[in-house]
């Protein structure tokens, strides 16, 4: 059954294996937001005028902003991958800054928002929120708990961004090598995607 | 590793970051209309499309492998499974 | 044989042997090497065995006769939910794969290592430390949760006793099971030896490679709602919480949804176990290869539409019932296409009597119990009657011991010649066999009975009418802790003075057994070629 060929096992690093492991990594993360998805829809079924009502108290402005915000990430995260694979680390390394930037400028506004919401007494187990309809606290709840999970994603998503920029400093990652920048893009572009369907399912049921 | 056929450019990027800014717009206008039952169907079909694009351009999904296609739409099945048979269950009780 | 040699010539170090980076213990913590690793599951996992054996030979005393014996109601609670939180988090589930999977499968497909040795490590690492978590939430806090494994909501969101730690371990254990499905889904399609077709590889693999989407795509909706029992807990979010407008019948979907699918990771691999041993054994190739391999990919998609007959008597709508009882049927497809393949396989063949085949057919016998009392089960009109009874108890028992755990013992006997280079006495692990099969029957075949008649489980007490079957039930569970330690004796005695094991003591074709036992450090000195399927026995 078996024969032996001179073949031998090259040592470089399986680039498509990586890009492989990433995808199934964000598969499962597709998969942990689903669950909130699952709550999220099964509360909107039932309470659907409880759901505009509350939503009416969202900040549109801030939600299309950080849309915004988020979207431009995303390009600038595609430039930087584009500048390595031509070459130029130093364009990679600025364009991942503006991406980092970007990262922080959209947590800058989840903290004025939240901050905002928290300043009227609205926050998970509030005494504000005990005494109004429980359907309406299910929604301001799950505005918590998805955007919450979605913020850590992306506050570790600037970690890793972070490290990748020192890598990239370090000449660690460069235009033979840059899986790593590639999957950290794939995973910064997972974080967008997820923000595109919580933009319009929170912000825009008005 | 990677091959370099019609790989996206810088000129695809700029154009479909400009095509996510403006359906963004678009998502914003239709949600102050008031479509009633098609309003949530029109706002998850905007967003879908954002996505695609993202994943295809973005995330390079158009030149991939048919495995990594094959495997994504095997997650999505897989999440629609479990989101749509609850509906079962919460629709009918 | 010529061929055989041609693998073997070089003679070179095992990786037992094998000297790193580090000395002691953390060559083996700090190691990569997906050999170590998968021993070092093996060790950790059999030691949570025992403490989860402990617990239920605990449990079946306090019932060997009516009213309080050895412990009160809030004990037995707590006893039975870890003895099913150990066993299903941190035997049954990472159980094969974790262990035998790390071990063989790149062994099987001609590979050096898995594709993220790295994350290998690191997903034993996430194992240990949420076993620690569960461990230190015995003693913090409220003392030892007292849920049920299941966590149901909303008796987890009320209960005094420390849920948040020891769900935050399950949580974490939930992710090194993300990690090593991770690891087997790339590793499997990028790192086969050249020939190494799809259906050249051993059903072993194909059975991890279906287990491998089902730990990445179900284990996250658990991971989610432990996170969201926690939220519960400290913020009050009421998802799950009727008092706040919630709906605990959520949390028992989104429980099952993994939990279901879960079911399958830990039949699944079992499952190629027993098509591992089952041709080496009768020295015949495998009936019906591409039957089995894609009955493992449509056990793992039927996982996913048929988690709502663990809820028919929740409150469900009419609907849901009929269909997931409906589907809950389909299962048993796949699983009959594999059961009636081993026997047709076993048929003509040249049988030859070992303990691997003895394990194999109680697994075989075993899972056709378990696999029959699940339609019972499946069925909402009996489901009705014997939902939350000991008919359950036996149900599941006689697929995850009788399924499962005999054929991880089944996988051990196979493969601990190979994976240590020693011989067990092969009499000794016959008699142990035969002492575990029995006690195995006697402790939970009157479960069944004790079901049927109307016992419930969870109970720390029952009416004077259950006495007999509980009594005989729990004789019966000291016969079969005397087949464990007889059989881990065997093993540990074989490890100081047992024989040297050649190469390829049962025949099989696959590749593990053309090279040296145990193992060299990186398995192939050259990447073999591979030119014929896996059971090939007529050279």
């Amino acid at each position: 059954m078996i024969s032996i060929t001179s073949f031998s096992v090259e040592k470089h690093t399986d680039y498509t294996g990586s890009k492989i492991g990433m995808w199934l990594f964000l598969f499962t993360e597709m998969l942990l937001f689903g669950g909130l998805f699952l709550i999220y829809s099964t509360y909107r079924a039932k309470y659907p005028i409880s759901f505009h009502v509350a939503a009416k108290d969202l900040n549109i402005q801030i939600g299309t902003l950080n849309t915004i915000l988020l979207l431009t990430s995303s390009l600038t995260m595609a430039i930087s991958i584009l500048s390595i694979k031509n070459g130029s680390r130093r364009g990679s390394a600025s364009f991942l800054m503006i991406t980092i930037i970007f990262g922080l400028l959209f947590l800058f506004n989840k903290y004025f928002e939240w901050g905002e919401k928290i300043a009227h007494g609205i926050y998970p187990g509030s005494e504000a929120l005990s005494v109004i309809d429980s359907s309406i606290v299910l929604f301001y709840n799950l505005y918590f708990v998805m955007t919450g999970l979605h913020a850590l994603h992306v506050l570790a998503g600037i970690f890793v961004l972070f490290i990748m920029f020192v890598l990239l400093l370090k000449k660690n990652i460069n235009r033979h090598d840059f899986v790593k920048l590639e999957n950290t893009g794939l995973y910064w572009h997972f974080v967008d995607i997820i923000w595109i369907y919580l933009f319009p399912l929170f912000y825009l049921i008005t | 590793m990677q091959n370099k056929r019609n790989e996206a450019g810088f000129l695809t990027y700029l154009f479909v970051w400009i095509s996510l800014i403006v359906l963004t717009a678009f998502t914003v206008t239709v949600a102050a209309l008031n479509l009633g039952k098609i309003a949530v169907l029109t706002a998850l079909s905007i967003a879908s499309f954002k996505s695609l694009m993202v994943l295809n351009f973005f995330m390079h999904l158009k030149y991939e492998d048919r495995l990594f296609h094959f495997m994504l739409l095997l997650s999505v099945i897989t999440l629609s499974i479990i989101i749509g048979f609850t509906f079962f269950d919460i629709s009918f009780r | 044989m010529t061929q055989d040699s041609i693998l073997l010539k070089t003679h070179t170090i095992s990786f037992l042997e094998e000297k790193g980076r580090y000395k002691g213990i953390l060559s083996w913590i700090m190691s990569t090497n997906h050999k170590r690793i998968g021993l070092l599951y093996l060790l950790s996992m059999l030691s949570f065995f025992i403490i989860g054996v402990i617990l239920g030979l605990l449990m079946r005393l306090e019932l060997i006769a009516p009213g309080r014996t050895i412990m009160g109601p809030q004990t037995y609670n707590s006893i039975f939910t870890l003895h099913g939180v150990i066993m299903i988090f941190l035997f049954v589930i990472p159980g094969i794969p974790a262990a035998f999977g790390n071990f063989f499968l790149p062994i099987h497909i001609g590979a050096r290592d898995v594709s993220f040795p790295r994350i290998n490590l690191l997903s034993w690492y996430f194992f240990i430390g949420g076993a620690t978590l569960v461990v230190i939430s015995l003693f913090t806090g409220g003392g030892p949760i007292d849920t049920g494994w299941t966590f149901y909501a909303p008796y987890s969101i009320r209960t005094g006793t420390n849920v948040s730690l020891a769900v935050l371990g399950a949580f974490l254990i939930g992710f090194s099971s993300i990690l090593t499905g991770l690891n087997f889904v790339t590793t499997i399609h990028r790192l086969r030896a050249p020939g190494m077709g799809w259906f050249r590889m051993p059903l072993f693999v194909w059975s991890l490679y279906a287990t491998g989407w089902v730990q990445l795509l179900a284990t996250p909706v658990v991971g989610i709602t432990l996170i969201l029992i926690i939220c519960e807990r400290f913020f009050g979010v009421g998802f799950f919480d009727p008092a706040k407008g919630g709906d605990p019948l959520l949390f028992q979907h989104l429980f099952w949804i993994y939990s279901h699918p879960a079911v399958y990771i830990m039949i699944l691999p079992a499952m190629g176990v027993i098509s591992e041993i089952i041709p080496v054994f009768s020295r015949k190739n495998i009936f019906g290869y591409k039957a089995i391999a894609f009955s493992s990919l449509s056990i793992a998609l039927v996982g996913y539409l048929v988690w709502g007959h663990h809820m028919f008597t929740s409150g469900m709508s009419d609907t849901a019932k009929w269909v997931f009882s409906l589907l809950t049927f389909l299962v048993a497809i796949p699983s009959g296409v594999k059961t009636f393949n081993w026997v047709a396989t076993m048929y003509g063949g040249s049988i030859e009597i070992a303990p691997p085949l003895l394990y194999a057919l109680s697994f075989i016998f075993a899972f056709s119990i378990g696999g029959l009392t699940g339609l019972i089960n499946g069925a909402i009109a009996t489901d009705i009657h014997i939902h939350d009874t000991y008919f359950v108890v036996g149900h599941f028992h006689y697929t995850m011991f009788g399924g499962t755990a005999f054929a991880f013992f089944g996988a051990l006997h196979y493969w601990f010649p190979k994976m240590f280079g020693k011989m067990y006495s092969i009499r000794l692990a016959n008699i142990a066999w035969l002492i575990l099969f029995t006690g195995f029957n006697i402790l939970y075949f009157p479960m069944f009975i004790l079901g049927w008649e109307g016992m419930p489980r969870r109970y720390y007490d029952y009416l004077p009418r259950f006495h007999m079957l509980h009594l005989i039930s729990t004789i019966g569970s000291w016969i079969l802790a005397t087949g464990l330690i007889l059989m881990f004796y065997n093993f540990l005695r074989s490890l100081k003075y047992g024989e040297r094991a050649e190469h390829n003591p049962w025949g099989g074709s696959t590749l593990e057994w053309q090279i040296q036992s145990p193992p060299p450090p990186e398995n192939f000195e050259h990447i073999p070629a591979v030119s014929a399927g896996p059971y090939d026995f007529k050279r």
